[in-house]
């Protein structure tokens, strides 16, 4: 069944092709209505589920002479980040109610991008799965070229250039994995059992890891996102923060951990201190969470300090799964799950709320206006999302990053310390760019540096200004509301995904990283 | 069976946070509803607290009866050991505590009643208060550390709210900020101390039949740990417990935030910065004091707790040097919520290293009677502001006890307990304690000499507000004329204004208060040490032996000096005008100046730490913007140049040798295509030519 989210979702497309030219509003109610279902069915699908379970949902054969099959399961990581995806995606198209330029394109594209990240999720055929990945892309590339602002086309290319880099690394691993094993099969349940040579795992883990965790947004092959993000529409900022980052995570456990887990085993020889990959990956990790946390302490731009903080917390989650045991691993997957939500709703506050109205991201500008008096609602959500997005107890982002840090303490005591630095530095840059956007002086004499498509605007005066604001529209409330409660239910009662995610980790997929993985 | 009240000792802290939520939920003018609301809810929990006090009553206090109530949160692995519980505990501690926060929290709140009258953001206050007040009770009644932390991060949220509450004000927003990252940072110290406390023992619940972190076998396994540079795992621990709990108690050196969350309304300062809040980390302190105190272990697995203690060491030496290190900052102080937050600061040092050398009961006795005189004290300075129209600095006051009687001798009482004048107020005899276990510390004796020092400085400092504020003549009016020509004194209230007494919803609670302020004395003198035997603290012999007698000489001497050179420099011949300079200024070395900056701790920041990570980030921002971003640059340029080389190739290499090939070929045909071109004359010019050439070559020797 949960192989319907795919299909609903590129229906949805179709439909929308066939749709007349200009009917934004059909465009978006067909849009709604294929993302609901889809949230439906991956919500149906995680009620159903047998904790535990590998669920296989689809087994045929697609190209019998190379052994790919078109076979879709899930197990409970993977059907985390498929609700992840499902309620993304809803709320997505809710902050994207105000589209009008070409509509119909826009919710193709996204549709489209949706039904290939749900494909990732659900592929356990790894060719099938790097199709579904390629899939997601392009429609990305688009979103941002066509609806995007500031330097969209730098920011597109950078952000597809990344991605083909990465896919070409994971699909050389790929077809090594397919050619060394000699099982003439892509399947990541048997490629999984199959013993790689030691050899051969130490440079095909790298490759691939690394491959997927440049989408993951992994220090130093970062630069993409904050770009990215910035470039893209809101509704595509929220997709690109909430779940295609989570492809690259989700590639680096399901393909890479999974395929080449003695890739992490240690080395027979030292550098500076480096013992093994996962030593590397730890540092790059830890380096991504500081250095990813001091960047957006000084942003002028509202929505780079989002963008950078994404790659702060990603570094959290990749520090998670090298951890290699089931506290980080699973702490790693909710905070998966987290983010993706959390970084939603504060993708929506800047992109849509704030932008949208203002026409302008910069910092130093909104302080002048005192936004919490033309928008209280806009800063009342960022607040909450601020205090979710720094870890505050109550939100999901605590649970999963406590975890985080209790695995990285069995694990990398040190890493775990300096990490801690990072928190600290959230707290800051949170707090800055929160009094700056919403809590300025509202004496300060207002001088808005408008963007020059927006030159008309400019002429409005202050006054003016506040009262074109139009309010917070009905659509962006359900959004936002929808958004806080399900990471506060997921704050407050956690075991409703890890009930779920923990139980994964027995499966024989994991086997050798359960058994306690290298050192 | 657990009883009714241990299972559902919840309800005290949910009923204030319920009634936030729905406060909430209300349109800003349903002003009364909320109100009644906050206070409403905060009476219940009152009477629950006091239930729960009987109920330890009952069941013999003495410190070892420890109910709890677990629960499982979640499952972070199979089996057991992958089990977070979360609970609470009813002990001797934990009862205390609620009847306090609850008393005079309910107080608080009915003072705000009057005190935000005016404020048009009056429901979003009690909303706030109401948040503030249940998650402090969280953490009060927490068995779990992670229970404790939880709580203990939504206070230090509702603190930021509630000190940011007039963010119009830039100098409010900014303390809000300062108060939330600085206690921030020793949140995080507080949680990787829990990570670590997590991974070592596998459980964060305290008391768990055996089965709890502060329990024998877990304590006897972290003492016998080694951590890698000698300490002992519990001790490394402790210290970032320890740490937590000085960002949240303010002591030296995060302590910097304190001053600044001032900027609150003052019921806010009074609930928040003075009784409850700040004590947060002096009850986690007491909370966490069997995992402090081990110090040893013997062969026979017995533990040893003593006040020596590394742990405790660095607990007490931090809590002396804050007792005087802010007791010396609030001599120079002029605004007079300053002066009282600085001493919070001391007294709460003043907790800490009673803490640290006499145990739970000494700490804990002294946060009690604290708690009641601060909040008195602030909110009798919350009445002079209200009654002298928002003014707050000290030098522009004066003569006030003729038209706010009440406050004025409410507010004599308060200073009185915290200057600890002896035998009647409750204030003496707590730091009596204090000063008497120091006294018996085996360690060193400075602490002891640094409390003392301390005690003068507070009977000092206070004389000096209480002088300056109720006595002398009132300089409101007197202070405009000046104010032109000197540049420190803010710019007056239009007209001055004549001071009024505060409304008796304001100034019930302060009578309230007062009486609390002596009463509490009568429970933990030496003749009659209840407290301390309830926490089940107190060992050795009771009563007035010779040594307790000349120490509480000894203090009153040191108390009476202070009152008595804070009257004699300025009670005795009172400042006229506001302008006047302190008499101070005259100490040698500039100390006043020193004491005036505070120590120029701020400063120190702002150069050092500040500016650094600003280079830094700034730094990390350059590097993305130019290293990584150049890299891909200069791939990206290299791919084009390279892109360029090989259209160049095509051009001039590949393509024009085709090319030229082409053009040769072409030439080629051209050039043969000439030989046949169809004129006759041509053909015939080449044959003939050709002929000779022939005959040429026949002539000279080709017929040889």
């Amino acid at each position: 069944m949960l192989a319907w989210t795919i299909y609903i979702s590129f229906l949805g497309v179709l439909v929308l092709m066939l749709l007349p030219k200009g009917n934004a509003s059909a465009a978006r109610k067909v849009a709604m209505l294929s993302a609901v279902a889809g949230l439906f069915v991956a919500v149906a699908g995680f009620v159903q589920f047998k904790v535990g379970e590998i669920v296989t949902v689809a087994k045929l054969p697609w190209i019998p002479s190379l052994g790919i099959e078109y076979h879709l399961a899930a197990d409970g990581v993977s059907l985390t980040l498929v609700l992840l995806t499902g309620l993304a995606a809803v709320g997505g198209i809710l902050f994207s109610w105000n589209i009008e330029h070409r509509a119909k394109e826009f919710f193709a594209f996204y549709l489209a991008l949706i039904g290939g990240v749900y494909g990732v999720f659900l592929s356990f055929d790894l060719f099938l799965l790097f199709v579904f990945y390629e899939i997601a892309i392009i429609p990305k590339y688009f979103l941002i070229a066509i609806w995007g602002s500031t330097r969209k086309e730098y920011g597109a290319m950078k952000l597809a250039l990344y991605s083909f880099v990465g896919s070409a690394m994971v699909l050389v691993g790929l077809i090594a994995a397919y050619v060394v094993s000699g099982a003439h099969t892509f399947n990541v349940m048997e490629l999984a059992k199959y013993p790689f040579p030691h050899d051969f795992q130490m440079w095909a883990f790298p490759l691939v890891f690394v491959g997927f965790a440049i989408l993951a947004g992994m220090w130093p092959f970062h630069t993409w996102a904050p770009t990215g993000h910035v470039a893209a529409p809101t509704a595509a900022s929220m997709l690109l923060a909430g779940v295609v980052m989570k492809l690259g995570a989700y590639g680096c456990l399901r393909v890479a951990m999974t395929l080449f887990p003695q890739g992490l085993e240690n080395w027979s020889f030292g550098v500076v201190g480096f013992h093994s990959w996962r030593d590397v990956i730890a540092v790059f990790s830890v380096i991504g969470i500081v250095y990813g946390a001091v960047v957006a302490l000084v942003q002028k731009d509202f929505k780079f300090v989002i963008g950078y903080s994404s790659v702060s917390h990603m570094g959290f989650v990749l520090l998670g799964l090298v951890t290699l045991n089931t506290i980080g691993l699973s702490g790693a997957v909710l905070l998966m799950f987290s983010h993706g939500i959390i970084a939603g709703l504060l993708f929506a506050v800047v992109g849509r709320m704030v932008y949208e109205r203002t026409h302008t991201r910069e910092l130093a500008v909104l302080e002048g206006m005192n936004l919490v008096k033309a928008m209280p609602f806009a800063a009342a959500t960022f607040v909450i999302a601020g205090m979710a997005s720094m870890g505050l107890p109550g939100f999901s982002g605590f649970v999963a990053e406590l975890q985080v840090l209790i695995g990285a303490w069995k694990a990398f005591p040190t890493l775990a310390v300096i990490s801690g630095v990072g928190i600290v530095i959230g707290v800051a840059y949170t707090l800055r760019a929160m009094q700056k956007a919403f809590f300025g002086e509202a004496e300060k004499p207002l001088t808005p540096a408008l963007s020059p498509s927006d030159g008309e605007r400019e002429t409005a005066s202050q006054d003016e200004h506040h009262h074109a604001m139009d309010a917070i529209s009905v659509p962006e409330r359900i959004g936002a509301v929808m958004l806080i409660g399900v990471s506060l239910l997921v704050g407050l009662y956690p075991r409703i995904l890890l009930d779920v995610i923990v139980p994964s980790f027995d499966s024989p997929l994991f086997d050798w990283l359960r058994k306690g993985g290298g050192p | 069976m657990t009883p009714w009240i241990v299972k559902n000792l919840w309800l005290i802290p949910a009923l204030p946070i319920l009634a936030a939520g729905l406060s909430a939920l209300a349109p800003q003018r349903c002003r009364k509803f909320s109100a009644s609301l906050a206070i409403g809810s905060m009476v219940v929990s009152f009477l629950l607290a006091l239930c729960a006090f009987a109920h330890t009553l009952q069941h013999g206090g003495h410190g070892a009866a420890k109910e709890v109530f677990n629960f499982e949160w979640l499952r972070f692995a199979a089996g057991d050991a992958g089990i977070l519980k979360l609970g609470w505990v009813l002990d001797p501690l934990t009862a205390v505590m609620l009847v306090m926060v609850t008393f005079v929290g309910t107080l608080i709140f009915i003072y705000s009643v009057g005190y935000m009258a005016h404020d048009k953001n009056f429901t979003r206050f009690f909303t706030f208060l109401s948040l503030f007040a249940g998650a402090m009770l969280g953490v009060v009644i927490a068995n779990s550390l992670l229970l404790l932390f939880i709580s203990w991060e939504l206070v230090g949220l509702t603190s930021y709210l509630l000190i940011g509450f007039w963010y119009h004000k830039p100098s409010a927003a900014a303390a809000a900020k300062k108060a939330f990252i600085t206690t921030r940072i020793g949140d995080v110290a507080l949680l990787l101390g829990m990570v670590w406390l997590y991974s070592q023992t596998g459980t964060l619940l305290f008391y768990d039949d055996g089965g709890g972190c502060m329990e024998k076998s877990a304590l006897a396994k972290m003492v016998v740990q080694a951590t890698g540079i000698g300490m002992a795992v519990s001790t490394g621990i402790g210290l970032l417990i320890f740490i937590g709990a000085m960002g949240k108690s303010g002591q030296v050196p995060l302590h910097v935030w304190l001053p600044d969350a001032m900027e609150g309304p003052t019921p806010v300062s009074a609930l928040i910065h003075a009784a409850t809040m700040v004590a947060a980390g002096v009850f986690l302190v007491a909370r966490v004091y069997p995992l402090m105190a081990v110090s040893d272990i013997s062969d026979a697995g017995r533990l040893f707790f003593s006040n020596t203690s590394p742990a405790l060491q660095v607990v007490t030496w931090i809590g002396a040097i804050t007792a005087v290190f802010a007791a010396t900052i609030a001599v120079a102080q002029n605004d007079i919520k300053r002066i009282l937050a600085y001493s919070t600061v001391s007294q709460l040092g003043y907790m800490m290293m009673g803490l640290g050398v006499g145990g739970v009961a000494v700490g804990m006795f002294h946060l009690i009677t604290h708690a009641f005189f601060k909040a008195l004290l602030f909110m009798g300075a919350g009445s002079v502001i209200h009654g002298c129209h928002d003014e707050q600095d000290i030098r522009r006051m004066g003569w006030l006890k003729k038209y706010m009687p009440i406050t004025f001798l409410t507010y004599a009482v308060g200073m009185l307990a915290l200057a600890g004048f002896p035998l009647v107020f409750s204030g003496f005899w707590s730091k009596d304690a204090i000063l008497h276990s120091a006294h018996g510390w085996s360690v060193s004796q400075i602490p002891f000499y640094l409390g003392v020092a301390g005690a003068f400085l507070t009977a000092f400092y206070m004389t000096r507000q209480v002088a300056l504020v109720f006595f002398g003549s009132n300089r409101s009016r007197r202070g405009n004329e000046a104010d032109h020509s000197h540049p420190t004194i803010p710019p007056p209230h239009v007209g001055g204004y004549e001071p009024h007494e505060s409304p008796l919803v304001m100034t019930a609670p302060l009578i309230i208060l007062a009486v609390c302020a002596v009463g509490l004395s009568a429970i933990g003198t030496p003749a009659w040490p209840w407290f301390q035997s309830f926490l089940g603290q107190h060992h050795g012999e009771g009563g007035f032996t010779g040594e307790v007698i000349s120490l509480m000489v000894l203090s009153s001497v040191i108390v009476f000096a202070g009152l008595g050179v804070g009257w004699w420099l300025y009670g005795r011949k009172p400042i006229q005008k506001a302008d006047e300079p302190d008499v101070l200024e005259n100490l040698p070395l500039g100390m006043h100046a020193w004491f005036a900056k505070k120590y120029g701790v701020d400063e120190l920041y702002e150069m050092t730490v500040i500016r650094f990570n600003a280079w830094f980030a700034r730094a990390c921002a350059f590097l993305d913007e130019w290293v990584w971003g150049g890299v891909v640059l200069l791939v990206s340029s290299l791919a084009v140049g390279f892109g360029f080389v090989s259209d160049a190739f095509d051009k001039f290499a590949i393509n024009l040798g085709f090319d030229q090939s082409c053009d040769g070929v072409t030439r080629g045909g051209k050039l043969m295509s000439r030989l046949q071109d169809g004129r006759v004359q041509n053909y015939l010019r080449i044959i003939g030519v050709a002929l000779v050439v022939l005959v040429l070559f026949l002539i000279w020797g080709g017929g040889k």
